[in-house]
């Protein structure tokens, strides 16, 4: 019974807070997510059936049939079965199942060979150790750790098609309100899609264990108004802001390992192993979530990532106390 | 039934120094012996992956905890998971296998005692292999000492550039050479079972844990060979320029899976056939009745053997598979239910209108079939592709399968230890430690288990060694936790049980549940040979014929 109650649960506690960013997969935010809900609100009921008709039989005979003072020193009739009773609970869980299949098969030829449509927003998803990169191909924007997609409209429907690619190890993209989790497999591109029905941030992480610090892989997709996003696209479309007030950090940046891994774009940095910086500041947290995007973490975040992330892919930069404020200025003005 | 009336006692030794008597049990070929002896290593076994368990639930109690380092945290899931399943559940199960089965068939033996010696040495040679990884592993800079890819290891996470060092090739050598003594055992069951059986014995009166092994035994053949593949891939990737899982060479990580799960799900009924096997005689002793429809129980038997080896891409619904392949892997999970379904229907029939005795090993199989039907359909839910794509990698289905394996097996272990540890000993199990040892392990099993597939729900994934707060998943997780503790708990009592009833155990005699089945026609523990004269059977229940010459089974058999 507790495991019944245990999985009804989650849908009433999410009625209570539907507004705050969770990831329960009892509360679907686009159509996909919704399509799964509806089939599992349908599998649970049967399932639940089943569970209570059996349970009942179960604990019926326990108590029914227990051994006594009265009849415990004779055996009781032996029986060696029964061909109609075996006919019976053979075909019934036959058409059971033939119902479930026909239900889900439906719902998985909806969601994974939905067509797209003209107006879809493309985003190329790569997975990294540990860290996620986003390249809009049709827009020219290269984004990490935090999706940015349109709301869609179901009545003029912009969905966004994700194609998944990993530069490493396996990964998984999981956003339980927004759609089921798929794969991202080197050499394996997938694909898969959402169209959220409401504005938010939406919260998930990488599901697929990719080594020491798959626990900090997370995700941030933020829902955004056509207006907003719109906005979100020209801003991510702009060349690195050039502050002549952060010259002596750019220096640093640009003599130092920091441009073989990262890319901040009509500067000589173009290297491509760690995230793009070149709109960093637009980001609400750094490491992949694993930290708010403020001064004091960068900086302890380029003094030693370790002390964020342990066993994350970028090595500690060992500057100066001088040379790190520059640094992190020069971060700061990278908007 | 003449051997009923022999009642020789085990040989009577002199005593002799320690190191002749372990001499003895070392160079062993007697399958009792040599089922105790898996049986005891695998009890190791199950301390040691106990204790990475604890360190897992220790450090997942709250969000942000520093217990262990992320790189500790990898190494003990993946230790974990590999130790449990492979060197304790496999060798448990072959264990009791080895014991019971040439007994209940009236054997002297096991059709091939040397080869069963040796397949059991490489069994724990592979154990071994893992474990010295902790000393052994450390390879070039940046190498760590156990592996840390997790038990299904999937590629590319296995290639040199991610795993340097050696930790991984102890894994793949582990499993390879356990591998090779479980296809021993696998061909030693089936040889035994097919032409040792005693005079009446034809394989419909078989007692229906025998067919079972068959069935787990044949399944093995099948299951084992490509995961040996796989390690031999996988180690000509790694040492000689192979490709087969290199991505970047345009080999392919999906191979692997399909290599893996070919043998994983298999593998899952390899396990919890036996244990259905346990319940097939545990049950209907206690119910006083013979088993509900044995036809139809070795029906289902088989048809669950051939189903569950086309289901083993559920486990890889979110890896891309087109929209037919998650349709065919749906309905062929789901078939695999029926016949799971009849045998949970066939042991309610065995019960209904029977004398139910609640001895401790009737309480593990009442928490068996009360766990397994959960489980099954958990099961049911994550065979609904599309359901999985949010389940799958989440702590839903860690919750699921530890429902099947400690809910399931583990229950059908315990109950197989109360009923035939008088066998092997001579002794009883303490039933009140039995009663303690039940009811803590179920309470905590149902705190951790139950509670653990609600993270799952709300978006918690597996294999992370910390989590965020503020996603409701703290609490959830402190229960879980204490939940590990208590059934740890019922570890050391049920080991307690084990050890002090060997020496203080009440006297069992050679039958001490009325059962009747061979194994109980002879003294406890058995003699070397078991059976001074081999049986003669006339019907599936030889030792009822003998208790009720006034209603033999025999009569309708």
């Amino acid at each position: 019974m507790f495991a019944l109650s245990s999985v009804l649960l989650p849908p009433r506690a999410v009625a209570e807070h539907s507004h705050s960013p969770l990831t329960s997969v009892f509360s679907p935010e686009s159509t996909p997510a919704k399509s799964i809900f509806d089939l599992s609100i349908f599998v649970l009921s049967i399932t639940g059936i089943i569970f209570v008709v059996v349970f009942t039989l179960l604990v019926y005979s326990i108590l029914k049939f227990r051994a006594n003072s009265a009849n415990a020193d004779r055996e009781p009739a032996q029986v060696y079965g029964s061909n109609q009773i075996e006919m019976a609970w053979t075909i019934i869980p036959i058409l059971i199942v033939v119902v479930l299949f026909l239900a889900t098969a439906r719902v998985i030829h909806a969601i994974q060979d939905a067509p797209e449509p003209v107006g879809a927003v493309e985003v190329t998803t790569i997975g990294h150790q540990y860290w996620w990169e986003f390249r809009y191909p049709k827009l020219g924007i290269v984004a990490a750790n935090e999706l940015h997609v349109p709301v869609s409209d179901p009545s003029r429907p912009t969905p966004t098609f994700l194609q998944l690619l990993s530069a490493d190890t396996d990964h998984s993209f999981w956003i339980p309100e927004l759609a089921g989790k798929t794969d991202l497999i080197p050499n394996h591109p997938n694909r898969m899609w959402m169209d959220p029905h409401r504005t938010g941030i939406f919260l998930g992480q990488c599901a697929q264990y990719c080594g020491a610090q798959h626990a900090k892989m997370l995700l941030r997709v933020s829902v955004d108004s056509p207006q907003d996003f719109e906005a979100w696209v020209r801003g991510q479309q702009q060349l690195a802001v050039q502050d002549p007030s952060a010259m002596t950090g750019r220096q640093v940046f640009e003599h130092t390992a920091c441009i073989n891994c990262h890319t901040v774009s009509g500067t000589p940095a173009d290297g491509r192993f760690g995230p793009d910086l070149t709109h960093l500041m637009s980001r609400t947290t750094i490491a992949a979530g694993a930290a708010e995007n403020t001064p004091e973490n960068l900086r302890l975040w380029i003094q030693n990532p370790d002390k964020i992330k342990p066993g994350s892919l970028m090595p500690a930069m060992k500057l100066g106390d001088a040379d790190l404020d520059a640094v992190v200025k020069y971060m700061e003005t990278l908007r | 039934m003449s051997s009923n009336a022999i009642t020789i006692q085990g040989l009577e030794v002199e005593e002799k120094p320690w190191v002749d008597s372990l001499h003895q049990w070392v160079t062993t070929v007697d399958h009792k012996r040599l089922g105790v002896l898996y049986i005891l290593y695998a009890l190791v076994f199950l301390l040691l992956g106990g204790i990475e368990a604890l360190i897992i639930r220790i450090q997942l109690m709250h969000s942000h905890n520093n217990f262990v380092s992320p790189q500790l945290f990898n190494r003990m899931f993946t230790m974990h998971g590999t130790t449990m399943i492979f060197f304790v559940a496999m060798p448990i199960l072959f264990g009791f296998a080895n014991y019971l089965v040439p007994l209940m068939i009236g054997a002297r033996d096991m059709a091939f005692p040397r080869l069963n010696a040796f397949s059991f040495w490489l069994s724990a040679l592979g154990g071994f292999l893992l474990y010295f990884s902790l000393v052994g592993a450390n390879g070039l800079y940046g190498a760590g000492n156990a592996p840390d890819v997790g038990w299904w290891a999937y590629a590319p996470l296995t290639a040199r550039a991610f795993s340097p060092g050696h930790s991984t090739d102890y894994w793949t050598l582990a499993l390879l050479v356990s591998g090779f003594g479980s296809i021993g055992t696998a061909i030693n069951i089936i040889a035994t079972i097919l032409c040792l059986r005693c005079p009446g014995m034809k394989l419909n009166r078989m007692p229906l844990l025998v067919w079972l092994n068959l069935v787990m035994a044949g399944m093995l053949l099948i299951a084992i060979t490509p995961l040996s593949a796989a390690q031999i891939m996988l180690l000509i990737d790694r040492y000689f320029g192979g490709h087969f899982f290199d991505a970047q060479a345009g080999g392919s990580a999906v191979l692997w899976m399909h290599f893996f799960w070919i043998f994983g799900h298999p593998e899952v009924y390899v396990l919890i056939i036996p244990c259905f096997a346990f319940m097939s005689e545990i049950i209907p002793v206690f119910s006083r009745k013979p088993i509900f429809g044995y036809p139809v129980m070795v029906a289902a038997t088989v048809c669950i053997a051939f189903v569950s080896l086309s289901v083993w891409a559920h486990h890889m619904f979110t890896v891309g598979m087109n929209s037919y392949a998650n349709s065919f892997f749906t309905i062929t999970t789901m078939a695999v239910g029926i016949p799971t379904g009849i045998k949970i229907f066939n042991w309610i029939g065995t019960m209904w209108g029977g004398r139910i005795q609640f001895k401790t090993p009737m309480l593990f199989s009442i928490g068996f079939l009360f766990q397994f039907l959960i489980a099954g359909l958990t099961g049911i839910m994550m065979a609904a592709a599309p359901f999985d794509w949010q389940l799958s990698l989440s702590y839903f289905v860690v919750a699921h399968f530890h429902y099947v394996i400690v809910g399931g097996i583990l229950f059908a272990l315990f109950a197989a230890f109360y009923y035939w540890y008088p066998k092997i000993t001579g002794r009883m199990l303490s039933e009140r430690l039995g009663k303690w040892h039940f009811w803590l392990f179920l309470i905590g099993f149902h705190l951790t288990f139950d509670v653990m597939h609600i993270p799952g729900l709300l978006g918690m994934p597996r294999r992370i060694y910390t989590y965020e707060p503020g996603r409701d998943w703290d609490t959830l997780n402190l229960i879980v936790s204490i939940g590990a503790f208590i059934q740890a708990i019922a570890i050391l009592v049920f080991i307690w049980n084990l050890i002090s009833s060997y020496f203080n155990g009440a006297k069992a005699g050679n039958d001490p549940w009325d059962a009747w089945t061979l194994e109980w026609s002879t003294s406890s523990p058995p003699p070397a040979y078991n059976f001074a004269t081999v049986p003669v059977v006339a019907s599936r229940r030889p030792l009822w014929d003998l208790k009720h010459p006034e209603d033999p089974d025999s009569l309708y058999d």
